[in-house]
């Protein structure tokens, strides 16, 4: 073991464009970075690419921002080759724990492998929380056919193992995330029978203040409905999923057009067959790690509070990207680059000087700006929740009904998600929620709580009996 | 165009898996989610309660909507999880554990 202190060591969880940004921007500046990634590939949802055995050439393809994409890998490689960067893919972080002995320092809990099996810890100094978002989808009468799959998971399907799930899509919802899953199916071959979006884009002319700021942005979104247009997809505004239809998969879903109030227009119904449905009605940030840490957590997304240099109110801990709030990737980029300086700067003892990234402050501002205003136009249809009868399953894995959560509420005089979720078994399953919070906010008429679950994964409790058996600092970097 | 030729892809040499004893053929890289969809199959399991079907949802790791029975392991989440030459994959109905 040496007995010379190393430099200190900051673990990045996640390796997405915020994760792989922080890397680039604090491994030059004398200190160790560690990422740790559940993909087996570098690039986060966003830059995800096909899985190395399929051989893509052309894997550019299904990607918008190629050249940042090349710039991010190579100096990924460049910094792995120099030994400044360790890359553990394929590591699933369950649980980031603060040491108890008074170091200030880290214990990253990981699974390693598909199966998720294999502990393994990774000590740290500072840990910078790069977790990433998922999708958010509202519950319809028959969403839990086979068929029916999040925007956000065709698209993930299609980048990393370059399949589709059949022939016909509908892509419905909210969001800007639709355009580039519609128009990544169409390329793929797919026919997408129609774009359903709930908000009418015309609205972001009242906020053209934070838009115009971000040129590029605007430009991408034309860009998407020009290739829509000349896919000849059709596009429904103020539309919305009714209901999918099938017995053992999707055949069919009708929409509806909404009125100004946001309720569906009675004699509006249009059955579209179909055997993909795509939906989704915006993201949720990851934020199960910074809970179980202790961060201040904002009640909006819900999302990790960071001040100006992206540190949470917990020493030592970083957090950048959509796990602080919904923005892209664009704004990921931003703030990682500045939370891998603040943190590089801090880990040195030193103070940093915010005119050191002037520039991604700036494109931050913007950014978060350009967001706020995009959020604030596409939200979900104001009486989603009329539309869920009472025998919609809400919560998938525990298959807790919207009418059992009604009950709950109406009969059994449940006030807040908890006693819902107690009395139901609401958000109890596999996914812990993840999936059917929102739904279950909704339908019972309450606000969403911060959910506060212990671990980001399922653990097995074997593993959980041996956590934290390894012992003080292993490994031949340790500090004395 | 496909989505392989939309990217160039140029796979290794396609092996087989089963499903409930079916052969089908797997591309190395995919996962058993992309193995099932290719082969035109939608669902590979059925709920505890309803026994309904259920196959891909989120598309990556977060709903637990694909489970899988895998080379006799159950719960298997099939977006995740690697398809290997001669894979036996089982349709999975309940927890899984039943049989």
């Amino acid at each position: 073991m040496s007995t010379e202190p190393g430099p200190p060591r900051l673990t990045i969880v996640g390796a997405g464009p915020a994760g792989l940004a922080a890397a680039l921007a604090a491994a030059g500046r004398g200190v160790r970075v560690t990422v740790v990634d559940a993909a087996r590939a570098a690039g986060g949802q966003f830059y995800r690419q096909p899985s190395a055995g399929l051989g893509a050439r052309r894997p550019q393809a299904l990607h918008h921002q190629w050249r940042t994409w090349q710039r991010l890998s190579d100096g990924l490689a460049r910094e792995v080759a120099a030994g400044r960067v360790t890359h553990l893919p394929d590591h699933h972080v369950w649980c980031v724990e603060r040491r108890l002995d008074g170091s200030g320092r880290f214990t990253v809990h990981a699974l390693v492998g598909p199966e998720q099996e294999k502990p393994v810890e990774v000590r740290a100094d500072a840990v910078l929380l790069a977790t990433g978002g998922y999708e958010k989808v509202l519950p319809f009468p028959g969403w839990t056919l086979p068929g029916v799959v999040t925007a956000g998971g065709a698209q993930a399907m299609l980048k990393g193992t370059l399949a589709v799930s059949g022939r016909t899509a509908v892509v419905a919802g909210t969001g800007p995330l639709l355009l580039p899953v519609a128009t990544g199916l169409a390329s793929a071959g797919v026919t997408v029978a129609a774009l359903v979006e709930s908000a009418h884009p015309a609205a972001l002319v009242r906020r053209t203040g934070a838009l115009t700021r971000r040129a590029d942005k605007l430009t991408e979104g034309a860009w998407y409905a020009a290739e829509l247009l000349r896919r000849r997809v059709r596009t429904l505004v103020r539309h919305t999923v009714v209901e999918a239809h099938g017995d053992d998969r999707v055949e069919a879903v009708t929409v509806a057009a909404l009125d100004a109030e946001g309720r569906v227009r009675g004699g509006t119904g249009l059955r579209i067959p179909c055997d993909t449905l795509a939906v989704g009605h915006g993201l949720l940030p990851h934020t199960d790690l910074a809970e179980a840490l202790g961060c201040r957590i904002e009640s909006t997304g819900p999302r990790v509070w960071v001040d100006e240099e992206q540190r949470t109110d917990v020493p030592g801990v970083w957090a950048a990207g959509e796990t602080t709030g919904i923005g892209g990737a664009a704004l990921s980029l931003a703030e990682g680059h500045i939370a891998g300086r603040s943190a590089a700067a801090r880990l040195g003892g030193r103070v940093p000087d915010p005119g050191e990234w002037a520039k991604a402050a700036k494109a931050r501002e913007e950014l978060r700006e350009f967001f706020g205003a995009i959020d604030a136009v596409y939200v979900p249809p104001a009486h989603w929740t009329e539309q869920v009868t009472d025998d919609t399953v809400v919560c998938r894995c525990e298959e807790v009904t919207a009418g059992a959560v009604r009950e709950a509420v109406g009969e059994l005089g449940a006030a807040d998600v908890r006693t819902v979720k107690l009395l139901t078994r609401a958000g109890m399953g596999w996914c812990q929620g993840r999936i059917c919070e929102p739904a279950v906010a909704g339908i019972a008429g309450c606000g969403q709580a911060v959910a506060r679950r212990p671990f980001a994964l399922p653990v097995p409790l074997g593993v959980l009996s041996r956590a934290g058996e390894s012992g003080e600092d292993d490994g031949d970097d340790a500090p004395p | 165009m496909n989505p392989l030729e939309l990217a160039r892809a140029e796979p290794g040499p396609a092996f087989t898996v089963t499903l409930d004893g079916r052969e089908l053929e797997a591309l190395p890289g995919q996962t058993v989610a992309a193995t099932l969809w290719a082969a035109g199959v939608t669902s590979w399991r059925t709920t505890r309660g309803a026994g309904r079907p259920r196959g891909i949802f989120c598309g990556i790791g977060v709903c637990h909507d694909c489970l899988v029975t895998v080379n006799e392991r159950p719960n298997q989440r099939a977006c995740l999880v690697p398809v290997r030459p001669g894979d036996a994959i089982r349709t999975q109905e309940g927890t899984g554990h039943e049989h």
